[in-house]
């Protein structure tokens, strides 16, 4: 029995041949990924909140457990 | 690769937030109800949130929308961001810090996120029940909370920078314990100079308080790991296949 296998077994696989993703090849869907995921996060953290796009508090009142329990100031 | 891996992520992001959701239900729902009864007994604090209005007006969204479709929605929404950007990060660092396997590098950004972004800005600023807030401090609550936040990641730059300053001199692992020791200065000084909030109602039951915190942060931590595990699964697939066929 191996009493010093290593803790973490899952070897270095590299991206096609290369060590890393090129930053060319990363650039554009940083950007991409970046700004869809803070558009979302607006929505559930701050909309109808300290900032409001749309009237009403609908958006709030609908994610409103989430936005509590996710740590976001609610109200 | 990068797109691969990107909606990898947000799979990965709303897996992992469903969990979250499930857990959420079971634990923090009721909780949830009693600092809205709480609130509700409590007329001071006129609720502006829904199934609990008692001036008669209809509330847009009922208590069990609330709870049940409003709360996975917004932990898939959040979920979906957090896994995308978390996708983000692992395609820069693979390959970058040092020669580590697609799922140990997973998990290590996981637990570095969990701590990062969770943990740190929630020392200061906690996540909060229903009933404890006042609802004109809501600008400056949310600021100072982002700002929490963007300090917790800006002292992990900080400390990466301080890291490979020293790993010359002071050699690995002296390096990565000046690292970390730049990180808790960085946010220690932003601890004190950002705002004090207490807004807790004197007689809010602590117990629900602590237990409140502790179940956010339940939620939190099964996020994380579930992103973690789950995108370090998937990545690892992807990588092995190699080039696209597409």
């Amino acid at each position: 029995m191996a009493t010093a296998a290593p803790a973490f077994d899952d070897p270095f696989i590299p991206v096609s041949g290369a060590p890393a993703i090129p930053v060319g090849e990363f650039a554009p869907w940083a950007v991409l990924g970046l700004l869809l995921a803070l558009i979302l996060l607006y929505f559930v953290s701050t909309e109808q909140g300290a900032v409001a796009l749309f009237k009403g508090t609908s958006v709030h009142e609908f994610v409103h457990d989430g936005r509590h329990l996710l740590g976001f100031p609610c109200h | 690769m990068t797109k691969d891996l990107l909606w990898r992520g947000m799979l990965a992001g709303i897996l992992a937030a469903l969990l979250a959701t499930l857990f959420a239900r079971v634990y923090a729902e009721p909780l949830v109800d009693r600092a809205i009864a709480f609130e509700a007994a409590h007329e001071s604090h006129a609720g502006m949130h829904g199934g609990h209005d008692d001036d008669g007006a209809e509330a847009p969204v009922s208590r069990a929308v609330q709870k049940s479709l409003g709360l996975a929605t917004a932990a898939v929404l959040y979920g979906a961001a957090l896994g995308g950007i978390f996708s983000l990060v692992f395609a820069y660092c693979y390959g970058r810090v040092g020669r580590i396997g697609p799922r140990t590098l997973a998990l290590l950004i996981a637990a570095l996120g969990f701590a990062i972004i969770a943990v740190v800005p929630a020392l200061k600023y906690p996540p909060n029940p229903p009933a404890v807030g006042h609802g004109d401090t809501i600008q400056l609550r949310t600021a100072a909370y982002f700002a929490m936040i963007a300090v917790s990641i800006v002292a992990l730059i900080v400390a990466a920078r301080v890291r490979t300053m020293l790993v010359g001199r002071w050699g690995a692992f002296n390096a990565l314990v000046g690292a970390v020791a730049a990180y808790i200065l960085v946010v220690a000084l932003a601890q004190i100079g950002l705002p004090r909030i207490d807004e807790v109602p004197n007689d809010f039951p602590a117990s629900l308080l602590w237990d409140f915190r502790i179940v956010s942060l339940g939620m939190q931590l099964i996020l994380w790991a579930a992103i973690g595990l789950g995108f370090g699964w998937m990545a690892e697939r992807r990588l092995r296949r190699g080039v696209a066929p597409r």
